[in-house]
């Protein structure tokens, strides 16, 4: 079987996958990362978004093996060593952007994602369009959106130090 | 005191919050045992076919694979039963077909699973379902409710004579039809409201483990109620007592009704871990879910009302055919008649009503309770007809609407259709409504619109919904198989702070903060001292689980009534401590204290005294601080309210964008502000996803066409806008709490707010009706044909 060594959350890990294995097999079932979900099998939720090497990607269409050599970043990663949360994980605290949860870890990531790669600031009908990869069954999205908003300066501001 | 105030009333954020933005759930497929194996069905593709042979020897020995079961492996084992039985106009009980876990015979929708594979790896499973030989013999067969009532229709069940489940009504016939022939008006419509998949982020999954040692069973799985699964799949499939199986929900990603149901991938894990003496777990693909999980809605009504000369409603008549499926899920039964026709009357004094229900099987995934459960279809019919009216009658729709409520002071109000509603004001959340939405400012917004050639339209909606499910004795009558009230334990623990263990469950609406929030507002407890548990047979006494926005208008006073007990014990210790009657002792903010004096005890101290009772009337009263209450509703609760909508319509593109949505409910005492507001906005979306873009379509023979999110439209991010939200609440007079309910307000009240506005916006092309989805493809044809029509 092939094996893949990467990196997650910033730990060095090799493990040995089946060629068919999924970027977020992996995670889930050999690392037990089960913050990263899966809620589709046609890449069109987004529950399953990581970061790799800094690119929001969908863990569920990416095979194992093409991860080897990257640096990955799980929702288990996002907060501090010490606990403190990211901005984006406040904010979605604050603004009740989730009920049950299940979409969160993908939304959250790829949020991140979106602001940071938007240093100019987006609009809430911007941030929406940034959304489109990504299913939220419970809140409407409204929540989501003002919390991604008020996320961005948070964001940008530490960025900036 | 500088606390934080995070009783009732306050916008306390979540406590499960934590864990979900740090990806530490723990959903059911986070689970693992020892030693487990994997599950995969082998599904019918076949709308309805016999089976003619299964061969499972190349499946049974291929790698990795522990077992191939199919029907035969089952038969000792029950199908999976239903919860309701409703008797049809001539008193014969409904049509009720053996639902076999595993198909027996025939297949009778496509999704119907006919065998299990049970592998070391969920690959091997897949693998090896693909190498079962299965030899099905097509039959013909039907997807829609009026082709499988046609003569000669494919026969779907053998007793079920012509695919009828039931027939069945309710009201008044004699009465209705005399008001129709002295009608000045009648206005007739013919409407469908359109079959959704559920759609919870989190797929179902399942996981059977058995204690060899001891013989006990566990089942974790996604449901909104575990002692109910408990109840379904122990007497009825596998015939295991209660105390030999554990049923665990864990943290459940949404449900929205579909995980309230026993389905057989649930009773087929627990028997195989069973058999094999090896954990056994399912997780449902996505193409599964759409295939397997109940769906909702779907059905085509015609609805007539009676009006005077001066546009009263004299009189509604409802005929309704409602798709079952291909088999009775638990529910089933009940959503087109007990939650459908008895919601009728809506917010209106209309005197007589008469409604005709007729439930019919198809070859289609099972139908059953989804988000409002009958009373979106009910209230979609009724608002609707009253825009027809205005339609027909040039009559105004607020003015028809306003004239129409039943008055502010009829209030208890008996309906013509059984329902006694206790409390509330359909005037003032209109008004507000209408106020909030600047209704006033639409014509200039309109005309506006119209100067850069796009099509803008407003529609109102109000509602009248019935939830706070259930007096056991009310369902019972009706043909409910179970009680419906709800059961809380609260324990006071040694050091003061609080456990409690309800029967309701979460997955999504915020129990563990709400009704946290209720321990700390009665009992003076601190928020952070208060912990809620669900979801686990072994841990909570009992419960009928969470569904019908039920949870705190239910499961709440359940708590309400058992912290009463807590209070009283601890009034009975504290008079003992303080020396004084119990009758003087009085309990506010945590404190009991003897009345007039300075003398008290807090609830940490006598709860300590009760664990540690060195002093205490230990020949009156038992130690501990640890009480339990049963709690049946005497009525249900009934939420209102009104939702105006605003759409602007592309003519180039017949795309419908939402401009403007305004919510205004009624939902007696609001614990969490926040929490409110969020159920409603999650509510509207999914109510505007059904107008607008969720269809589950079938062909004409069965197959299901819109079975993945690359076919089946979701409401994503850019295709809602922001949705205004506000509650005017008049309280529910029966509870203690005085709350009614808000998981399903927004999915019963949006739909046909959206649809007002569509049909508003299109009054140029003399659209009377557009059934839903209001899809782009349906109002483009309609703009266009109007230009054709001009040329």
């Amino acid at each position: 079987m092939p094996q893949v060594t990467l990196t997650v959350n910033g730990k060095a890990a090799t493990v040995e996958v089946e060629g068919r294995t999924l970027l977020v097999e992996l995670l889930r079932e050999k690392l037990g990362l089960t913050g990263t979900h899966v809620g589709c099998d046609t890449s069109q939720c987004g529950a399953c978004v990581v970061h790799v090497d800094g690119n929001s990607v969908k863990a569920c269409t990416m095979l194992a093996v093409q991860a080897d050599g990257s640096s990955i970043t799980t929702i288990e990663g996002l907060a501090k060593a010490d606990g403190t949360l990211h901005p984006m994980q406040e904010m979605f605290r604050e603004h009740h952007a989730l009920q049950c949860g299940f979409c969160t870890p993908g939304m959250v990531m790829a949020a991140v994602d979106l602001v940071a790669k938007n240093p100019q600031g987006l609009t809430e009908e911007q941030i929406r369009h940034g959304l489109e990869g990504n299913l939220c069954r419970c809140t409407g999205y409204h929540n989501i959106v003002k919390a991604i908003s008020a996320a961005q300066p948070l964001m940008h501001a530490k960025a900036a130090e | 005191m500088n606390a934080p105030f995070e009783g009732i009333g306050a916008s306390v954020r979540r406590k499960e919050d934590l864990r979900f933005i740090s990806g530490r759930g723990n959903y059911t497929d986070d689970i693992n045992r020892p030693n487990q194996t994997y599950a995969v069905f082998r599904r019918s593709d076949r709308p309805h076919a016999k089976i003619i042979s299964i061969d499972t020897s190349a499946a049974k020995a291929a790698p990795g694979v522990v077992a191939v079961y199919t029907a035969e492996d089952l038969a000792a084992i029950g199908g999976l039963p239903c919860g309701w039985q409703i008797h049809s106009k001539d008193g014969s009980p409904m049509a009720e077909p053996k639902h076999p876990v595993l198909a027996e015979g025939k297949v009778r929708h496509v999704g119907d699973p006919i065998a299990v594979v049970i592998a070391e790896t969920k690959q091997q499973a897949r693998d090896a379902a693909e190498l079962i030989n299965i030899d099905l013999q097509d039959l013909p067969s039907t997807a829609t409710v009026t082709d499988a009532l046609k003569p000669g229709a494919a026969q779907i069940h053998d007793n079920a004579p012509g695919n009828v489940c039931y027939d069945w009504h309710i009201g008044d016939k004699d009465a209705v039809d005399a008001a129709f022939a002295k009608a000045a008006k009648v206005v007739k419509l013919d409407l469908e409201n359109n079959r959704l998949v559920p759609n919870a982020m989190e797929p179902r999954v399942a996981l059977g483990d058995y204690d060899r040692h001891t013989g006990d069973y566990t089942l974790f799985t996604t449901s909104q109620n575990p002692h109910v699964i408990r109840l379904l799949m122990g007497a009825f499939v596998l015939q295991l007592p209660e105390h030999k199986l554990r049923v665990v929900a864990p943290d459940v990603g949404g449900g929205f009704g579909s995980k309230i149901y026993h389905y057989a991938e649930e009773a087929t894990v627990t028997w195989a871990a069973g058999r094999l003496g090896r954990p056994v777990k399912w997780t449902a693909d996505r193409t599964e879910s759409f295939m397997s999980d109940a769906h909702g809605r779907d059905h085509v009504s015609t609805a007539e009302m009676a009006l005077d000369a001066q546009g009263n409603f004299l009189a509604l008549r409802v005929n309704t055919l409602a798709n079952m499926g291909a088999y009775l899920s638990t529910f089933a039964p009940a959503v087109p008649t007990y939650l459908y026709a008895t919601l009728l009357a809506g917010t209106y004094k209309t005197p007589v009503i008469y409604a005709e229900v007729k439930a019919v099987f198809t070859n289609t995934v099972p139908v059953d309770a989804y988000r409002g459960a009958g009373r979106p279809e009910a209230t979609f019919l009724l608002e609707r007809l009253v825009d027809t009216i205005c339609h027909d009658t040039g009559a105004d729709p607020i003015a028809i609407r306003l004239q129409n409520f039943i008055p502010k002071d009829a209030f208890p109000y008996q309906t013509p259709v059984a329902l006694q509603y206790d409390s509330g004001d359909y005037f003032t959340t209109m008004e507000v409504a209408l106020k909030n939405a600047d209704y006033a400012g639409f014509p200039a917004r309109k005309a506006a619109a119209a100067a850069k050639g796009k099509l803008r339209g407003i529609g109102i909606s109000t509602y009248l919904e019935a939830c706070g499910i259930a007096p056991s004795a009310v369902v019972g009558s009706l043909g409910a198989r179970a009680g419906l009230y709800e059961v809380a334990n609260i324990r006071v623990h040694p050091t003061g702070s609080v456990s409690v263990f309800t029967g309701t469950h979460s997955h999504g609406q915020g129990h563990e903060t709400t009704l946290a929030q209720l321990v700390t507002s009665q009992l003076g407890v601190p928020f952070s001292q208060v912990e809620i548990v669900h979801g686990d047979t072994n841990r909570i006494p009992f419960g009928m689980g969470t569904y019908g926005s039920r949870s705190l208008a239910v499961g709440g006073t359940a708590m309400v009534k058992a912290m009463d007990k807590i209070i009283a014990k601890g009034k009975k210790i504290a008079a003992h401590l303080l020396e004084a009657s119990v009758d003087d002792i009085e309990f506010a903010d945590g404190t009991f204290k003897v009345a007039g004096t300075d003398r008290a005890k807090t609830l940490g101290e006598i709860a300590l005294t009760a664990y540690v009772p060195h002093n205490y009337p230990i020949t009156e009263i038992e130690p501990g601080l640890d009480e339990t209450a049963f709690y049946d509703p005497a009525n249900f609760t009934f939420p209102g309210g009104c939702h105006v909508c605003e759409v602007e319509i592309d003519p180039e593109t017949g795309v419908t964008s939402i401009v403007n949505f305004t919510a205004v409910d009624d939902v007696g005492r609001v614990v969490n502000p926040m929490i409110v507001e969020g159920q409603v906005q999650g509510g509207v979306a999914q109510g505007i996803g059904q107008a607008l873009l969720e269809h589950a379509v079938y062909d004409s023979n069965g197959q299901l066409l819109s079975g993945s999110f690359m076919d089946y439209t979701m409401p994503r991010a850019d295709n809602l806008s922001n949705i205004s939200v506000a509650t005017e609440n008049t309280m529910c007079t029966h509870n203690p709490l005085g709350v009614k309910g808000c998981g399903e307000v927004g999915a019963i009240g949006s739909p046909p707010a959206v649809i007002n506005a569509v049909v508003n916006a299109l009054k140029q092309y003399g659209v009377r009706h557009m059934n839903m989805p209001a899809s782009p493809e349906k109002i483009w044809g309609i703009i266009n044909a109007g230009r054709k029509a001009a040329e």
